[in-house]
């Protein structure tokens, strides 16, 4: 049992070493995922940002949590890209057949999504500081900011897989992160959602993606979370468990 | 089952919804032969490997790998198996030694790099082991997919059509690579849909249409069941082939349009060659070469697959 044990982590850890391979061998890769959200961080700060008034000082501290999250969002495009080029190139079915743990088949897109996702989270943040993003959160305030982004990084990179699983082409595996990647846009991302008219401000207050931005605003500003921290977390947890058991559904019964 | 077979197959049967994929098949293969699976297109051969592979659970019947059930013992089954589908499985960021190490740290070998060069060496890819496989040629990248393949000394090998899609070159090195294996004890199972394929390699030839074997044996035995041949008729223009194929439509034929030949399959019996010279004789159609050929698998595998028919001619693949 215990070299079971062992085997299947080493297989894992083999996983994700070629998979991180294809993320940072591919140069363009990390520049496309980096780039947006930067140049959206930009264009908001300097373009819209003398516009703005949040009431909340300088507008890149309003913005940041919602350019974090596209940045994941659109990082974890790659992984449904990744699990359906597996597919059609026949690599789950060697990798299917030979005496390896099937599960670190899997597991090992998952952890290289969130080691990408820390990676460009890491670039996009420090650009955010060169241009004058500032926080008040301390050690613990800062680690529940990461967990909470871990969380939303593993539960939508489950439902990349499962799109990279569905999905009949390459081209086709990566159109879910679309909406993921403007739900910031519909929330409290880059305005107050109490600016937006009637159902939209229903909307924008009720979706996740405003409970995961209040909740990390407030803990980068120091200030008292409130609910939103739990309700995010809530909104992540459901989200996981929904795509992991489908996704482990279609991975059983998938034949290619 | 004896302790010579590495694959034993009874009443294999598979479905997809209402289509009938493979329908109760038989056969076994002994230890260190090449045993060919030959048919057309969707006649069941990629699915029969899936199931040999554990990729694929059967509806009915039960397949062993080395006396161990491909359903019940499938992690047994694996460490005896590889498997090289029908498009090479290589990774195309990796360099070609990394796709090997890959596969080697998978099946946790202990001397993996010895053996990663090993077989560079042997399948000449020693030059090109540190480039990326993108820059590889289709023939380089089934080369390195085989080579995956071999890594950790299987004892049987799936090889799904391990040639199509390469020039005839790539094909000569792929052949005398499969033979290589068989000599040095590896069972090698493969699928193919060209005849002179399995006849160059395979001991044991079986040959599946819509989900049955119409037809099994040795090359030599497969040859004995149609002993007449065939005739060749040759064309100077491609309307003379059409209307000769018209003609002759009862016949079982095959239309190769490049070369202008029509090919048919008889009995060899005289009543059938004045027939088909009379029809067109009568028709007047002219024929530019005649020629009578020795028995082919070509000519089995018309007669049992039932290709070549109207509608069909010179589109198979």
């Amino acid at each position: 049992m215990r070299t079971s044990i062992r085997n299947s982590l080493s297989d894992t850890m083999v996983m994700m070493e070629r998979r991180l391979r294809h993320s940072f061998r591919s140069v363009d890769t990390i520049i496309t995922v980096v780039a947006m959200p930067v140049v959206l961080m930009l264009m908001f700060v300097y373009v819209f940002g003398g516009a703005m008034n949040t009431g909340t000082g300088h507008y890149i501290n309003y913005i940041v949590p919602g350019i974090i999250l596209m940045t994941i969002s659109s990082g974890v495009a790659y992984t449904a890209l990744g699990v359906n080029t597996d597919i059609t190139s026949g690599f789950f079915d060697r990798f299917r057949s030979m005496p390896i743990a099937e599960s670190s088949i899997l597991t090992g897109h998952v952890l290289t999504s969130v080691v990408f996702s820390a990676v460009s989270s890491f670039i996009v943040f420090v650009v955010a500081l060169a241009m004058g993003f500032r926080t008040g959160a301390g050690i613990v305030g800062g680690l529940s900011i990461i967990g909470i982004f871990l969380l939303y990084t593993i539960a939508t990179t489950w439902l990349a897989v499962m799109f990279g699983l569905l999905a009949k082409t390459a081209e086709g595996a990566g159109i879910f992160a679309y909406p993921l990647i403007f739900l910031p846009f519909v929330s409290s991302g880059f305005a107050p959602t109490k600016t937006m008219p009637g159902p939209l401000r229903v909307f924008a207050e009720n979706q996740p993606v405003t409970h995961i931005i209040n909740a990390v605003r407030a803990l980068l500003a120091g200030q008292p979370v409130g609910n939103s921290a739990w309700i995010a977390i809530a909104w992540c947890l459901v989200l996981l468990v929904a795509a992991y058991l489908t996704s482990m559904y279609i991975y059983k019964n998938k034949t290619t | 089952m004896s302790a010579e077979t590495a694959i034993s197959v009874t009443g294999l049967a598979k479905s997809y919804k209402n289509l009938k994929v493979l329908d109760k098949i038989d056969f076994t293969v002994p230890k260190g032969s090449i045993f060919a699976l030959l048919g057309p297109n969707g006649a069941g051969k990629t699915t029969t490997i899936k199931i040999l592979t554990t990729l694929l659970k059967p509806d009915q019947g039960t397949a062993a790998i080395y006396g161990y059930d491909v359903v019940r013992q499938p992690s047994r089954v694996r460490e005896l198996i590889s498997l090289a589908g029908q498009d090479a499985a290589i990774d195309h960021i990796l360099t070609g030694r990394e796709n090997l190490q890959l596969i080697g740290s998978l099946r946790h070998l202990p001397n993996a790099n010895a053996e990663v060069d090993a077989l560079l060496e042997r399948f000449d890819l020693a030059d090109a082991a540190d480039r990326r496989v993108a820059t590889y040629s289709g023939g380089m990248g089934r080369k390195l997919d085989l080579a995956m393949s071999l890594l950790g000394n299987p004892r049987v090998m799936f090889l799904d059509e391990p040639t199509s899609g390469l020039d005839p070159q790539s094909r000569l090195t792929t052949w005398q690579i499969i033979k290589d294996l068989a000599a040095s004890d590896i069972t090698v199972f493969l699928t193919t849909q060209h005849l002179e394929e399995a006849d160059q390699l395979a001991n044991h030839i079986a040959i599946l249409k819509e989900g049955g074997i119409v037809a099994e044996g040795t090359p030599a035995d497969l040859k004995k069941l149609l002993p007449h041949g065939h005739i060749e008729l040759g064309f100077t223009e491609s309307r003379h082939l059409r209307a000769a194929a018209d003609l002759l439509s009862r016949y079982k034929s095959h239309v190769d349009d490049p070369s202008l030949t029509l090919t048919i399959v008889t009995d060899g019996s005289i009543k059938q060659m004045t027939d088909i010279l009379k029809r067109l004789e009568d028709a007047g159609v002219s024929v530019a070469t005649f020629a009578q050929k020795l028995p082919t698998l070509e000519d089995v595998f018309l007669s049992y697959t039932g290709r070549g028919k109207q509608g069909e001619n010179g589109h198979e693949n």
